[in-house]
């Protein structure tokens, strides 16, 4: 019973045309084919907006309210966009936005101390200041690192072979600096590095039983 | 969180706060709750922009932070109110409704804190001193002890409140020292403000003194040391610190909904039964709460005594003029009982629908004519309508109120109800009857009022985008006549310098005016219906 309405016919529709009003046989409106238009002519103008004092007023006001809080500390403004090169200009030309952030702050005991911005100071002042600072902890973590790494090579060198710990001592000491490297080069006398080099003594002491397979 | 509203809260972030915050604020509002981290992540911005962001919107408290889904160990997530964001576009209604109440103090007062965010009282008074100092004449100066009875008005009738208190960590639910209840760790309900039992005490402050205007460096010494001791004040600590108040719009919503009731009453009836509404009104504003089916019962005995003087009518007519107001169709008051003389109630909510249904009527009726109107109207009273009914009772040809209620029928105005006389839904056998819901049709027209407001602001921002370059330059030719005129040059300069801007160009700033005027005023009155409609759905929610 379901099946009956559907193969007949592609003229059927899903619900009743005359219930609906449609007559049979009436000239039915011509059916559109493209979406609307994006300005459809208006058939009833609207209505006049209302005049006097109090809308003049509240336009007044919402004018004000808009240009006052552009001014104020709340108007987030962009980034300045990175330039591609340093320019002599720019040293005379103001072109970094006033940064607002020290205009003001928020009282930090009511919002969470996460969204709190550490102000960076004017580079002039501190100039000569930061350098020093910067330059120490770094020298510090340099030493840092370097008792590291001696103490993970005293370790290997016990655990596993001298070739391996000759290899990672290669590639912890060319990471560090230059002493080790000087070391391992007049050990031997040659150019080359000798943990690079295969002597071939490891050829052929592995056991030939399984003759099936291929050596290369 | 509707298209519409989303870009309509991106729109008024981007006006009033920049591009920034409006990036962040609609990543918040689509993705629900956030932390720092994963919205930086999503927005792209840098983090300390971010950061800023967040601090100003949760300053106008339109973001509100609590501990996340992983308990108070993990990170802190941000949540934005999208309710708050819209109310931005009725800051001008506010600012209007304070100085009609409580004149240009009032006004400055709600405006700076509109302004701000969240303000203490002491640095309120300061500035509006200040602003109201610089508008008075030379000599005159504004006394703080004014400003302070000003703000104190708006407190006592709850206009203004005191912010709730935020915990550092964002465990807010720990801190609202009046709930009782032991507050869940990861859901804890917002701190609503009226928790707070001290939500409207006025702290002690001493802040005497008067406004300080900024004059010019001839007045000398005696500017010098006011301005000293004006320092002093302002680092000396005035009795309120980390107090803040913030604007109840809660209650200035309440004072519009009285409003339109008061004028629906007077346009329907006549002035003075609207006076009498305004009295029932204005005595069960403090006992009544804020989403009340109706207002306190009175009696007319209260509201005789209580009528303003100006009225002096009989108690007999008193009498009649309720009676009236009650056999209304539109059933804005009803008597609730027989002691003290007849007690009367205001139906708030059958009132704002009643209000709902003339703003939707009026909306066919602007749209599609006064007979489509017709249509609509009987379908909001008669429910449920066959095709040839509906032709009957409005007494329209069958063709036109075809097409008419085809028309509706694609606006999804009206809808179509099946009802079947057989368990197939056949179509010969099938009723169809049209029928019209209130509660939706409001809801549709809703979003077409934010799409609205949308698209006024957009167009504004194009108009004025457009147009850079001719304001620019009327600004800068501005500031080259103040400047002028500031330093003494004789006409023949200024007109020169009046001559820098052509005729033609005059005419289409006047033009770019004109319109930017139109935009603006239309977007306040957009508000006014939008505003109607939030509060009837907001009042059907309620009440179920």
């Amino acid at each position: 019973m379901a099946g009956r309405g559907r193969g007949r016919g592609r003229g059927q529709l899903s619900f009743c045309m005359e219930a609906v009003g449609i007559g049979k046989g009436e000239n039915l409106p011509p059916s559109t084919v493209q979406p609307t238009q994006l300005f459809p002519p208006l058939e009833h103008k609207p209505v006049p907006l209302q005049t006097g004092e109090e809308a003049e007023y509240m336009l007044a006001l919402k004018q004000e309210f808009r240009a006052a809080m552009k001014t104020l500390p709340f108007y987030v403004r962009p980034a300045a966009p990175k330039k591609d090169v340093e320019r002599y200009s720019d040293k005379y030309q103001n072109t970094e936005p006033s940064d607002n952030t020290t205009e003001w702050s928020p009282d930090w005991r009511r919002f969470p101390k996460e969204l709190r911005v550490r102000v960076k100071r004017p580079l002039s002042e501190k100039s000569t200041v930061v350098p020093k600072h910067s330059k120490q902890p770094r020298v510090d973590k340099e030493e840092i690192i370097r008792k590291l790494e001696t103490l993970e090579k005293k370790e290997e060198e016990v655990s596993s072979d001298e070739e391996e710990g000759e290899k990672k001592k290669t590639e912890e000491e060319e990471a560090e600096g230059e002493e080790e490297y000087d070391e391992e080069e007049f050990e031997e006398e040659t150019d080359y590095i000798m943990s690079y080099f295969d002597n071939g003594e490891d050829f052929g002491a592995d056991s030939d039983d399984n003759m099936d397979e291929a050596i290369y | 969180m509707t298209v519409q509203e989303v870009r309509l809260c991106g729109l008024l972030l981007q006006e009033h706060f920049g591009e920034v915050v409006e990036k962040v604020g609609t990543e918040l509002l689509r993705s629900g709750a956030l932390n720092l981290r994963a919205l930086a992540h999503q927005t792209g911005i840098q983090l300390d922009l971010v950061k800023k962001s967040l601090c100003v919107l949760a300053q106008h408290s339109m973001c509100v932070f609590g501990p996340g889904r992983r308990g108070p160990g993990g990170p802190v997530e941000y949540t934005v109110n999208s309710e708050r964001i819209l109310y931005m576009l009725r800051y001008p209604r506010y600012i209007y409704t304070a100085k009609s109440l409580y004149g240009d103090t009032g006004e400055l007062v709600i405006e700076e804190i509109l302004q701000r965010g969240q303000m203490t009282m002491s640095s309120t008074v300061k500035t509006v001193a200040d602003r109201l100092t610089h508008s008075m004449e030379d000599g005159q100066s504004m006394e703080y002890s004014e400003v302070i009875a000003a703000f104190t008005r708006l407190v006592e009738t709850h206009f203004l409140q005191r912010c709730p208190l935020m915990d550092n960590a964002g465990a807010a639910g720990r801190t609202s020292s009046a709930v009782s209840e032991s507050p869940a760790p990861a859901a804890a309900p917002p701190v609503q403000p009226e928790n707070f039992p001290d939500c409207y005490k006025i702290p002690q402050i001493h802040l005497t003194g008067r406004g300080k205007r900024r004059r010019s460096s001839e007045d000398g010494d005696a500017e010098e040391r006011g301005t000293k001791k004006a320092k002093v004040d302002s680092a000396a600590v005035c009795g309120d610190e980390g107090i803040y108040w913030q604007v109840n719009f809660e209650r200035f919503h309440l004072h519009f909904r009285h409003q339109a009731i008061i004028s629906a009453v007077a346009s329907k009836l006549d002035q003075t039964s609207s006076e009498i509404v305004r009295t029932m009104l204005r005595l069960s504003e403090v006992t009544t709460p804020a989403n009340a089916t109706y207002t306190q019962a009175l009696s007319a005995n209260e509201i005789f005594r209580a009528l303003p003087a100006s009225y002096n009518i009989g108690r007999p007519i008193l009498d009649q003029y309720l009676t009236l107001l009650v056999d209304d169709p539109m059933e804005f008051v009803s008597k609730t009982g027989d002691s003290g003389g007849g007690m009367y109630v205001v139906n708030l909510h059958r009132a704002l629908a009643n209000l709902a249904r003339a703003t939707l009527e009026s909306v066919v009726q602007e749209r599609f004519g006064s007979r489509s109107a017709r249509i609509f109207r009987l379908l909001l009273r008669k429910r449920h309508l066959e095709q040839k009914q509906v032709e009957d009772f409005a007494m329209i040809p069958a063709k036109e109120a075809k097409d008419m209620l085809y028309t509706l029928l694609s606006e999804n105005l009206v809808q179509l109800q099946e009802i079947p006389k057989t368990p197939d839904y056949a179509p010969s056998r099938t009723f169809y009857l049209y029928t019209v819901n209130q509660l939706p049709t409001a809801r549709l027209l809703l979003q077409n009022c934010y799409k609205a407001v949308g698209n006024l602001i957009e167009r504004r921002l194009f108009e004025t985008k457009e147009n850079k370059r001719h304001l620019e330059k009327s600004q800068r030719i501005e500031a080259i006549l103040a400047s002028l005129q500031a330093s003494g040059a004789d006409a023949a300069q200024l007109t020169e310098v009046e001559e820098m801007i052509t005729p033609p160009e005059r005419q289409q700033l006047e033009a770019l005016r004109h319109h930017i005027n139109k935009l603006d005023s239309s977007e306040n009155q957009v508000d006014e219906t939008i505003f109607l409609l939030e509060s009837y759905i907001s009042s059907t929610s309620s009440s179920r």
